[in-house]
């Protein structure tokens, strides 16, 4: 009870937030006003990642074998699914909060966690968070922003991104001695996946001619296809001729 | 506003005509020849990663492909943005050619990594400008993705113009790349075409 007060206080403060996020009025494409900024937090995350994430990730790869580190990402997507429930039921979204609870008992039963039995039977993982919530409900994406070690993101997710760190509901079902694991399952899923994308985030980061730019292009891009909706700043080349 | 439209009217007669002493069978691109355009581009695709051919002999390939099936001179006048205008054209055309081979590279080195995977085409849709062929892509121990192909007839021949990953459009991620490029060359032109002989 005391958690679920907790939780609906969070999703207030998050909600007066978004409404203080700023405003792409004229409705560009790439809305970047602190641009300044963040340029200087993506050369902080880009020292680190060549310093410690790269470096690490890379051990982390080479030392646990592959069907190691699948077992890890399935735990983290895992644990991860009673937020799933809790974001679905909040968008309104029944089928997928069913589809997510199937998921749950199935991998509960028969995965014991670690094996991705519900997606091997057809149940795939459909992750969802605070960010997409806040999005169903209306919230606009706000600037685009780099967060430290985080990453790429913009204000709306990363309002997301806070609530969904503290609102997991599993939380409330453990002991305070096993408090580290969801956290520590989550870096090491994050480490998995630097390895498992190594050579494409190599290539954005130290290949790219402005790997700030290309960031920002990827992650809006991607994360607008995540969310639906149609893709009004489609390329289209053939427009340039129209001129 | 009439005389746009005159001025309109008479091209699209013009090329029309020109169109059809060229092509008498020409007819207008629909979501049968989008996709079949597709399945040939997708059966090449996996002709080739998993032809076990060498990395060079594959971006070969690769740049056949693109030439062949994909309006690179058009991709290539797009992505330049705004700048083009202060190249000249033979630096717009040497511009176009060695952003094949880079697109061949760069994108090849990507779908080398599909290697023991397939694409397979899954549909079409309209969106009034032009076709979009879906695709999804199934590698090996990954979660499938999709891939969409966008096709137009608007150059006068039915041909992909960008290639859309989880929502990342080739084209976009490209003006991106290539405008930074040329920035970081103060804008020098034949520096970047130089260049880009050898990126990807």
């Amino acid at each position: 009870m005391r958690q679920n007060r907790f939780v609906s206080s969070i999703a207030l403060v998050a909600v007066l937030f978004v409404a203080a996020c700023s405003q792409n009025t004229n409705n560009v494409e790439i809305f970047d006003p602190y641009e300044k900024t963040n340029r200087k937090i993506h050369s902080f995350n880009k020292g680190l990642d060549s310093v410690v994430v790269r470096p690490t990730s890379n051990a982390y790869g080479t030392i646990l074998p592959q069907p190691v580190r699948r077992g890890v990402s399935n735990f983290a997507n895992y644990i991860d699914t009673p937020r799933f429930i809790l974001n679905d039921l909040a968008q309104g979204n029944i089928g997928d909060a069913g589809h997510n609870f199937t998921r749950f008992m199935l991998n509960t039963v028969f995965g014991l966690g670690v094996l991705d039995f519900a997606s091997a039977a057809g149940v795939e993982s459909r992750r969802t968070g605070f960010g997409e919530t806040l999005h169903v409900w209306g919230a606009e994406e706000g600037a685009y922003i780099e967060l430290p070690v985080l990453g790429p993101s913009n204000e709306r997710d990363a309002v997301g991104q806070v609530v969904d760190f503290i609102s997991n509901p599993i939380s409330g079902t453990l002991d305070s001695s096993e408090d580290w694991v969801p956290p520590t399952a989550n870096v090491m899923d994050r480490l998995g996946q630097r390895y498992e994308f190594g050579a494409t985030i190599d290539g954005l980061l130290y290949e790219s001619a402005d790997s700030y730019a290309q960031t920002r292009n990827l992650y809006l891009q991607n994360r607008r296809f995540e969310l639906g909706g149609d893709d009004e700043f489609a390329f289209d080349p053939y427009e340039d001729f129209d001129e | 506003m009439s005389n746009n439209f005159d001025r309109r009217s008479v091209l699209a007669l013009l090329a029309g005509a020109a169109g059809m002493a060229a092509l008498p069978a020409y007819a207008a691109l629909d979501d049968a020849k989008a996709k079949a355009l597709i399945q040939q581009v997708v059966a090449d695709i996996n002709r080739i990663i998993n032809s076990g051919k060498s990395e060079q002999a594959m971006y070969a390939d690769f740049e056949r492909l693109f030439r062949r099936y994909g309006d690179v001179p058009t991709i290539a006048y797009s992505v330049l943005g705004a700048d083009r205008r202060r190249a000249s054209q033979s630096q717009v055309n040497a511009f176009a050619d060695a952003f094949a081979g880079y697109l061949a590279r760069k994108y090849g080195k990507r779908f080398r990594e599909f290697i023991g995977g397939q694409i397979e085409v899954q549909g079409t849709r309209n969106t009034g400008r032009y076709y979009e062929v879906l695709s999804l892509a199934r590698l090996r121990g990954q979660a499938p993705f999709d891939v969409t192909f966008r096709v137009s007839d608007r150059s006068g021949r039915d041909l992909f113009f960008d290639i859309v990953i989880e929502g990342i459009s080739l084209g976009k991620t490209e003006r991106t790349e290539i405008g930074a490029m040329l920035d970081a060359r103060r804008g020098d032109f034949d520096a970047l075409i130089r260049d880009l002989r050898s990126a990807g």
